[in-house]
């Protein structure tokens, strides 16, 4: 039976490994503000967080993960570098699946430090490793950084570019996007009338609401000018292609990804992380020859991350969520920063999923 | 005990679930004063009418605390995340039909579909300084097809009702809610996106999957499924 006492106390042990690692034990409210969250994730949050209310504090949430407070905290009055660790409850809302749990109990480490980003990647992910030891788990790696140097570095217009970078976190909506700019996917009969009208606003309905005229003549201007720019060329989709399949064991990876870059130049810098990355892992002695790495991996669950991602999961029960999972988010310190950022990678564990796992394998 | 029924309480939902069903031979019928919801079923064995909001019939339903209920589809998707697993469709009565739909200013000229919307979502935060906002009471079932279709930057406020005046009171950018002919739309300076269809609603007569049943009930129930496919 894991009850939560047993839980409670893993977590605790789980912790302290933290700490003898050196960090420094913060704790956040379970209430959290609403806005900020709000303003960073939009309306999905609501799908996924409980959301209430008061007369006084207006909307607040109940925690649905420690980053952004941890963050926060370290914005306003952190030292340089620093380590943190946390223990403690967070809260999903469940719409589809009653046996997913809503509320759970999260362990993290997070690590802000400029000095060598690549080495920080290796310790979150290694001494989550460690943690994990003896639990049957497949390890998946990735790097969103990659795909957004690509994006960066298309030969294309900046709308196009700005388009695709917002939605990099959703591959169906970047995947039209791109076939719509390489020419690929016709233009809808609407936009092909509008482009074609003399006076697209000569339409007579009334003005009504706060989107105004200038605001559709500015749209329009975009899209004139987006029907009079190149195609995305073949030559650079074919690269975007072949890097979104990218699917190896991490050296091969790399490998693979260095011939890709050919054809877009622009994602060397991130393949020279990349590169850096799997030696640090290697000098923590993590087995990079049989660690997999997807280019794709990270891209539908985890907004914030934006470098290197990781989780691991178990094989046998693929029913589960992951056990672990975490990821670089520099873009995220910039964001909750008023002007400050520093490089930031964190991981979190399910103490209540590993002692179900444990469980089940003896 | 005896089979329950929960109908809509008022309205022309009403008079015209009542008059399906006399159609069938079942008669049902309000008694006691006007204000009373009280009523009465005529014609079958077993089965006894409960009043109740159109609103409130997905959750009575789905608590298995009637057996069966006429309400509209919009309601039971909207309301019931897992309505399959705890609803069966019985029938569609053919009547209260309305479509769920996503519906922008008409003098919008640059959008026409969702990826329009989405596009200018994105240039009226960066010039406004908020998302643009979409006025709607069905939350969950906008929020998942906008999150399906890959729009960002909106954010959902809620409207209760008078949802189509939100947009000329700048409470809103957009709304989305039900219409059957597009009339109060088009007289509110509306368009209809051309793929911005959520739903098709109609009243509906569903069974519950949960409510407990003895044999009488559930005797009830064959005679009264049986009558209604004859």
């Amino acid at each position: 039976m894991i009850t939560r006492a047993r839980i409670l106390e893993q977590a605790a042990q789980l912790r302290a490994r933290f700490e003898a690692a050196g960090a420094q034990t913060v704790e956040t409210p379970i209430l959290q503000p609403a806005e900020t969250l709000l303003d960073l994730y939009g309306e999905d949050i609501r799908a996924r967080a409980y959301i209430t209310s008061d007369a006084l504090r207006g909307e607040q949430m109940l925690r649905p993960d420690f980053t952004v407070p941890v963050v926060q905290k370290h914005m306003e009055h952190g030292a340089e570098p620093a380590r943190y660790t946390y223990a403690g409850e967070v809260f999903r809302r469940q719409e589809h699946d009653p046996d997913r749990a809503n509320e759970y109990i999260q362990v993290g480490y997070e690590v802000f430090d400029r000095t060598n980003p690549a080495a920080a990647d290796a310790e979150v992910f290694a001494l989550i490793a460690q943690a994990l030891d003896g639990l049957a788990l497949r390890a998946a790696t990735g790097d969103i950084g990659i795909l957004m140097a690509a994006v960066a570095g298309l030969k294309t217009t900046e709308p196009r570019k700005a388009a695709l970078m917002r939605h990099i976190w959703r591959p169906r909506r970047f995947r039209a996007l791109l076939d719509r700019y390489a020419g690929r996917a016709p233009v809808p009969p609407a936009r092909a009338a509008l482009l074609k009208a003399a006076d697209p606003l000569a339409g007579g309905a009334p003005e009504i609401g706060k989107r105004d005229r200038a605001d559709v003549e500015a749209r329009i201007a975009v899209l004139r000018a987006d029907a009079a720019a190149a195609p995305i060329s073949d030559n650079e989709m074919a690269g975007l292609d072949a890097l979104l399949s990218v699917r190896e064991t991490m050296p091969y990876a790399l490998e693979h990804l260095r011939d890709i870059a050919v054809d877009l130049p622009q994602i060397t810098p991130a393949l020279d992380r990349l590169e850096a990355r799997i030696a640090a892992l290697r000098a923590r002695g993590i087995d990079v020859d049989r660690l997999d790495f997807e280019a794709s991996y990270g891209r539908t669950s985890m907004e914030y991350y934006d470098g290197f991602v990781f989780g691991f999961y178990a094989e046998r029960r693929p029913d589960l969520p992951p056990i672990a999972t975490g990821g670089r988010y520099d873009a995220l310190t910039r964001r909750l920063g008023n002007g400050a950022e520093i490089p930031a990678v964190g991981g979190v564990l399910r103490p209540g999923l590993m002692l179900l796992l444990a469980e089940a394998e003896t | 005990m005896s089979l329950k029924l929960g109908v809509p309480s008022k309205g022309r939902l009403m008079e015209k679930t009542f008059a399906w069903f006399d159609k069938r031979g079942i008669t049902l019928s309000r008694t006691g004063s006007d204000r009373e919801y009280a009523g009465r079923v005529d014609g079958i064995e077993g089965v006894s009418l409960v009043l109740l909001s159109a609103g409130e019939i997905p959750r009575e339903l789905a608590a298995g605390r009637i057996h069966l209920g006429v309400t509209g589809t919009d309601l039971v998707h909207e309301k019931l995340p897992l309505w399959d697993q705890q609803l069966e469709e019985v029938a569609p009565l053919g009547f209260g039909q309305a479509d769920l739909i996503i519906a922008v200013p008409a003098c919008w000229a640059d959008v026409d579909t969702l990826d329009d919307l989405d596009a200018a979502a994105a240039g009226f935060r960066a010039r406004h300084g908020h998302r643009l906002r979409i006025a709607t009471k069905y939350h969950r079932l906008v929020r998942e097809f906008l999150t399906g279709a890959g729009v960002a930057d909106y954010t959902l406020v809620d409207s209760q009702g008078a949802t189509e005046g939100t947009v000329k009171n700048e409470t809103a950018e957009a709304i989305a809610d039900i219409t059957s002919t597009g009339e109060t739309l088009r007289a509110n300076h509306l368009k209809i996106l051309s793929d911005g269809l959520i739903l098709r609603s109609q009243a509906t007569l569903w069974r519950s999957r949960v409510a407990p049943m003895d044999a009488v009930e559930k005797s009830a129930l064959d005679q009264f499924l049986q009558r209604l496919s004859q």
